[in-house]
């Protein structure tokens, strides 16, 4: 569905990504781990046209996303929750959710949508006129989730959901990931708690400094003695 | 007393096409990110359109304030177009320079063109249009000012706030990138953005063209950099904002004229601007700029 072949990215002098290829099935909940500064990031920007990758190709249900402008990307039924949120903080949350779905036309598909997130965020729901700055660091988090929903992916790329929240929202959100993923939607899921992100992926793929240094199931990976001295913390 | 509301309400009809000057620059800074210094001499060049239909090819008022507006546009549009776009990421500093650039242009052919003498301009309101409040007299200049700068503004809030372009306005103002993650094609909001922005200049220039009724290649200038404080003022980014900051100025600077001083008025505006912005860094309904995470 997603394969992204060799794809070199530069900051100006800096090579942050050094000829990354993976692919993504579709179905999958795949992990891309690895440390601070690896370039989970970078690739996700690539892969939805934030960032122009120097030579390499993004290929998505066989276009060519690299010869796509970042902002038709969405149509193609891609949907991307960024690091750091990225919500529109002066508006309210109803607001964001509707920005969400801008790509669709069709108003019963965005009330429909509506209704799919406030399923699985009844909390965005409850505070939907509330001012989307002021909300806390998990609605937000939540938040920047369903706006993504609203767009009706088929694929879903997550920068580093679990960002900042305790550990009890990091479950509800992780088990949120494996819902979304159940009800058929593909999701590329870019995490540094690698626990539970290979807890819930099918593969994974691990990157160090701008190259992919290991990939398998993920399974096998959270056994893998390397990964759990580097990743898992043990 | 009746003298005084006179002044008052002159200088709300003052402040209301400082206002409509001020929502150009707010809106684009808003969204663009950048100072649109150029801005003042868009209506400069709006005024000469309007003149030109009236005065040069006799045209009647219905013919010549729709081409001053258009003209305004298409000027606005192609500005954007051809010196902001290429410098899109470029330092702030190269585009304001630009734009300083592109203000002097504008001037430039006006005097190529029009002479650098100042030339009388017909008003576009009969002059039937004037109303007498008891003692109070108000020039139909006045009025027509005021009912447009209002029916405007009203309008232009209720597009930001209820339509789809209104709302990608303000995803892109927000965050350009998270607005083209939704789908919102930057581009096209920001070349909307001086439309608008263009159009409601064109509209100030036949109003302050014929409040003033003169026209020079400087004719933009003084009122553009008021329009610009008042955006400063009323918090620079806030469409609200643009519309308060223009009216108060205009007040001040009518009462301060009438009760002060005519040479200091000037002087007593940029005071006040100093003052608010000591109090109120941001403006009077400006946000702070949230960090990102
Ligand atoms: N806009 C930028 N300009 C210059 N260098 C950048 C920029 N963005 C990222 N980099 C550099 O590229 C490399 C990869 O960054 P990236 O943000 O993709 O890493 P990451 O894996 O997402 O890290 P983290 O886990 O901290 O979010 C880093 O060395 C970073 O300093
Ligand atoms: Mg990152």
């Amino acid at each position: 569905m997603l394969k992204v072949e060799n794809i070199q990215v530069y900051y100006g002098m800096i090579h942050a990504i050094k000829g990354v290829s993976f692919e993504v099935n579709e179905g999958e909940v795949i992990a891309l781990i690895g440390a601070n500064g690896a370039g989970k990031t970078t690739i996700l920007h690539t892969i939805t046209g934030l960032v122009a990758p120097k030579s390499g190709h993004v290929l998505f249900e066989g276009k060519d996303l690299t010869k796509i402008p970042a902002h038709k990307i969405v149509y193609l039924g891609m949907a991307h929750v960024p690091e750091g949120r990225r919500i529109f903080q002066q508006l309210t949350v109803l607001e964001n959710l509707k920005l969400g779905a801008f790509s669709i036309t069709d108003k019963v598909q965005i009330e429909k949508n509506l209704n799919y997130v406030y399923m699985h965020f009844p909390r965005l729901a409850e505070r939907k006129n509330q001012v989307a700055g002021t909300l806390s660091g998990g609605e937000q988090q939540m938040l920047a989730m369903g706006r993504a929903l609203m767009s009706n992916p088929k694929i879903i790329l997550m920068d580093e959901p679990s960002m900042g929240l305790s550990p009890l929202l990091v479950n509800e959100i992780f088990k949120i990931i494996s819902e979304v993923s159940k009800d058929g939607t593909t999701v590329l899921l870019v995490e540094q708690n690698a626990k539970k992100a290979l807890s819930i992926a099918d593969r994974a793929y691990v990157l160090e400094t701008g190259n992919i240094v290991m990939e398998g199931k993920a399974s096998e990976l959270l056994d893998n003695p390397r990964i759990r001295a580097a990743y898992l913390g043990e | 007393m009746s003298s005084f509301f006179s002044y008052l309400i002159a200088g709300i009809s003052l402040g209301g096409i400082y206002a409509l000057i001020a929502l150009g620059y707010t809106m684009v800074y808003g969204i663009a990110k950048m100072l649109n210094f150029a801005h003042g001499d868009v209506i400069m060049i709006g005024g000469y359109v309007a003149f030109t239909a009236i005065s040069t090819m006799q045209q009647p008022v219905w013919i010549a304030v729709p081409c001053a507006i258009i003209a305004c546009i298409l000027l606005g549009v192609v500005i954007e177009k051809v010196a902001y776009k290429p410098l899109r990421s470029a330092t702030p500093l190269a585009v304001l320079i630009t734009a300083i650039g592109v203000s002097y242009l504008l001037q430039n052919v006006a005097l190529l063109i029009f002479g650098s003498q100042a030339r009388n301009f017909t008003s576009v309101v009969p002059d039937d249009f004037s109303v007498s409040l008891g003692s109070i007299n108000i020039s139909g200049e006045t009025v027509v000012t005021i009912l447009a700068s209002v029916a405007i503004m009203v309008a232009l809030t209720l597009f930001v706030n209820h339509t789809k372009s209104g709302k990608a306005m303000q995803a892109v103002s927000e965050d350009r990138g998270a607005a083209q993650l939704m789908g919102i094609n930057v581009n096209r909001t920001i070349s909307l953005t001086f439309a608008i922005g263009s159009a409601l200049a064109g509209v100030a220039s036949v109003l302050l063209c014929s409040t003033y009724p003169q026209i020079s290649p400087y004719t933009g200038a003084m009122p553009g950099i008021k329009a610009f404080t008042a955006a400063v003022f009323g918090g620079i980014g806030s469409i609200p904002g643009a519309m308060i900051g223009g009216v108060v100025l205009g007040v001040i600077e009518n009462l301060s004229k009438a009760y002060i001083s005519s040479e200091l008025s000037d002087a007593i505006v940029f005071a006040v601007l100093i003052i608010v912005l000591l109090v109120k860094p941001t403006g009077l309904l400006g946000k702070k700029i949230n960090e990102k995470v």
